[in-house]
């Protein structure tokens, strides 16, 4: 059976809804980056299988390096957000920070 | 003398007397004999107005001077102007104003000496002088109307001097309110020449008339003109209609009655008359000669059973006007001025005699409580008989000339037009005259006294009081007027002093014997036209002598008449009074001329003034009060319809929002899942509906 596009971005929807569940249902602030980081590999899956299989040279190689780095700053700085509300609220259960509301 | 100084003369004249008038209302309770000032201005009017006379009628005899100025414009045609017309009836009537003002200002000094407002009185006399030579020296007819309401207001000040009295403020009011009615006419008249001409001036409007301008191009209308003008003499001379407030106007100070209400101010109605002779048509001629006639008449039998000493006087002027004014009707103009000036002289010089009878009677008017003061004011009957004597008729005085004049004109008036009636009512009141004159005198001064306390205290007057008497009566004498006693027609006064009138209205509406056939005398004359025909002159020469006999004999009779009844008492008066009684009270009552209009025009204006009063309160205020409920019920109605409809749907909205803020603030939790939740779920729906 050849492996063709389709079961790249069946792979990469996998990947983005198990992402999207995991924002929506995790508790934990550092479980709900990780559901982010998920969502940005099954772009990034969906980059690279595009640039395989359509004729598009190297454009999406490019940009799926360029979302990892975006991946590790962004991580970085959400990480150091999530400390500091540890530090001033003393939590990181996300269904008790609801200040927005005010 | 020049023109220039008879004009500034004339100034002097005119406006001295307000320079007394101010001078003496304002500095009047400040210095006690301020009232002096006044007298000494009158004087200077007197003496001015003497050279005047002199002036004008030895150097400028034939010759009308006018002198005018523009007091006011207001558009470029419309310009109102202030002017003098010095003719020679204008100096004589102003000579006979001062004369006689000044007189009576010397009389008042004593007649009023106590009266707490003494000063007032005097500068109320040198208003009126004021206004009165206004009318006297005006060029135009709407500075005459002026002046005229001047004379009229401090004539009302004066009748209503002494206001403390009700009868005496009644009184003012009425004079003033009757002579509104003829002064309205007067204004419609002036209003109407106006219209016409364009113009005020008198000689303006009688050059046009003789042009052949007519008003609304008509003879009626001229005639209307020449009537609605006379009006203004009908109440201001108190001719027939009118007549009602002259006794009344008794109840002023007796020198006021005598200066305005028998010389002056009341003879200012012939005067105007005289002032518009020119265009009185034959039908307006004969108008006025009717209300002359009924004037003279009715008065006359009036005054026959009066008891107040001044009422007699009063109705007998009124009398005396009438026959001004018919003799203006019947066309002798110059014995109507005549008349007037020998008039003034006499009335007024009965009018002070009374005035000293009822100072010496201490302000008692009734002549029943008089009689016998012959003895005690020796003076005062003497000057009171001359006048008397004068204003019966009988020779040697001058109101025989004047009254045997007019009387010979209505008997030439009606042999020309047939119309007798002026001469036979002419000679009824020369007797009645004379009887109730004479009735008078006797009841006043002759017999025994009937109130022996106030006869003792009686006395003969100051001099101040019996100069302007003597000098009075002296003026009644012929001697001033001509030469010939039994005839003026040959003296200076009717051939030197008098101008003949002057016609203007066209031939077609005179009477015949006032066509101008004389045309060489109409040329030479330069202005207007003579208007007597040699027929008239011829008739008048005819009718002198039937006329002047009958006059006296009836004058003679009604003397003895008086007499008889009075003095020798050869007819029982009370039986003759009880046999004739419902004509006694006729007479006595006034021919109820008073009751009369209280019943109708007064009462009537009642009646109207309720039925306005009625229209005003019902159907005006129901209106009002209509429009004012429709306006609240409406207002109700808005209000509801504010507070619930239209607030009604704002406060609706802000508790719509408030629901939906209600509603949507659940979603709004701060939970970023929640969020995340509905932006995904909103994503999909988006691309699901696209």
């Amino acid at each position: 059976m050849e492996v063709g596009l389709n079961h790249f971005l069946v792979v990469s929807t996998l990947l983005f809804s198990m992402g999207i569940y995991a924002i929506v249902t995790r508790k934990n602030a550092i479980l709900v980056l990780m559901g982010i980081e998920l969502i940005l590999n099954s772009a990034n899956i969906n980059f690279i299988a595009f640039s395989r299989f359509g004729n598009f040279g190297l454009q999406g190689h490019l940009i799926a390096l360029f979302v990892i780095v975006l991946a590790a700053a962004e991580a970085a700085i959400a990480l150091a957000i999530v400390l500091n509300i540890y530090k001033t609220l003393s939590t990181v259960n996300i269904d008790e920070i609801d200040n927005l509301k005010d | 003398m020049t023109e220039s100084v008879l004009i500034n003369l004339s100034n002097a004249i005119l406006f001295l007397p307000v320079l007394g008038f101010v001078v003496t209302l304002l500095l009047g309770k400040k210095i006690k004999s301020i009232y002096l000032f006044e007298v000494f201005i009158l004087t200077i009017v007197l003496l001015a107005s003497i050279v005047l006379a002199f002036g004008k009628l030895s150097y400028f005899p034939d010759d009308k001077i006018t002198a005018e100025f523009e007091w006011f414009r207001l558009t470029d045609t419309f310009a109102i102007k202030l002017g003098f017309l010095i003719d020679n009836i204008t100096v004589l009537m102003l000579f006979v104003v001062a004369l006689i003002s000044g007189l009576v200002h010397y009389f008042s000094i004593a007649y009023m000496k106590g009266d707490e407002r003494y000063n007032r009185y005097f500068a109320y006399l040198g208003l009126f002088t004021f206004s009165m030579n206004g009318i006297v020296l005006t060029h135009s007819i709407i500075m005459m109307y002026m002046f005229w309401e001047l004379v009229g207001l401090s004539s009302y000040l004066l009748i209503g001097f002494w206001f403390e009295k009700k009868s005496a403020a009644d009184a003012g009011k009425k004079a003033f309110l009757v002579n509104r009615i003829g002064d309205t006419g007067m204004l419609i008249g002036i209003l109407i020449l106006y219209l016409t001409y364009h113009t005020f001036s008198f000689d303006q409007i009688f050059a046009s008339i003789s042009a052949g301008v007519l008003p609304f191009n008509s003879d009626f209308w001229l005639s209307v003109t020449g009537v609605l003008l006379f009006m203004g003499a009908i109440g201001k001379s108190a001719q027939f209609p009118l007549h009602v407030w002259l006794p009344d106007a008794m109840e002023g100070p007796t020198p006021v009655s005598a200066l305005i209400h028998a010389a002056t101010m009341v003879a200012a109605g012939v005067y105007l008359t005289i002032r518009i002779f020119g265009l009185l048509t034959a039908d307006a001629m004969m108008f006025i000669a009717i209300i002359g006639m009924l004037s003279a008449f009715i008065p006359a039998t009036i005054a026959l059973t009066q008891n107040d000493i001044k009422k007699v006087l009063a109705y007998s002027t009124v009398s005396q006007l009438g026959y001004m004014v018919m003799a203006l009707g019947v066309g002798a103009y110059k014995f109507a001025f005549f008349h007037l000036v020998t008039h003034a002289f006499f009335k007024a010089c009965l009018f002070l005699g009374s005035g000293s009878v009822i100072h010496a009677m201490h302000h008692e008017q009734d002549i029943r409580n008089m009689g016998g003061l012959r003895k005690k004011m020796p003076l005062t009957y003497a000057t009171f008989l001359i006048s008397s004597l004068a204003v019966s008729g009988i020779p040697l005085t001058s109101g025989f000339l004047s009254k045997d004049g007019i009387l010979a004109s209505t008997f030439a008036f009606g042999s020309l037009t047939g119309y007798w009636i002026f001469a036979v009512v002419g000679l009824l009141v020369a007797m009645l005259t004379a009887f109730y004159m004479f009735r008078l005198v006797v009841i006043t001064f002759h017999g025994e006294p009937r109130d022996h306390h106030k006869f003792e205290h009686a006395h003969e007057s100051p001099f101040v009081m019996t100069m302007p008497l003597t000098v009075l009566a002296i003026l009644s004498i012929f001697i001033f007027y001509t030469p010939n006693p039994v005839s003026a027609e040959q003296g200076w006064f009717l051939t030197k002093w008098i101008d003949s009138p002057e016609v203007h209205t066209p031939n077609s509406t005179r009477f015949d014997f006032m066509q101008s056939n004389i045309v060489e005398q109409a040329s030479l004359s330069g202005h207007g036209e003579i208007m007597y025909s040699e027929q008239y002159t011829e008739a008048m020469h005819s009718a002198h002598y039937p006329a002047m006999f009958l006059s006296l004999f009836f004058a003679v009779l009604g003397i003895l008449t008086a007499f008889t009844f009075y003095q020798w008492k050869k007819v029982n008066v009370d039986k003759l009074v009880a046999s004739v009684k419902p004509l006694y009270n006729f007479s006595l009552n006034k021919w109820f001329f008073d009751e009369f209009y209280q019943k109708t025009f007064v009462a009537g204006l009642f009646g109207l003034s309720k039925i306005m009063y009625w229209f005003d309160s019902k159907i005006v205020d129901g209106i009002v009060n209509g429009s004012a409920t429709v306006t609240h019920a409406l207002s109700i109605f808005m209000g509801g319809f504010d507070k619930y409809v239209v607030d009604g749907l704002v406060n609706f909205m802000a508790y719509l929002s408030g629901f939906f803020g209600l509603l949507f603030r659940r979603v709004q939790t701060g939970k970023v899942q929640t969020y995340i939740v509905l932006v995904i779920f909103s994503i999909i729906i988006f691309f699901f509906f696209l």
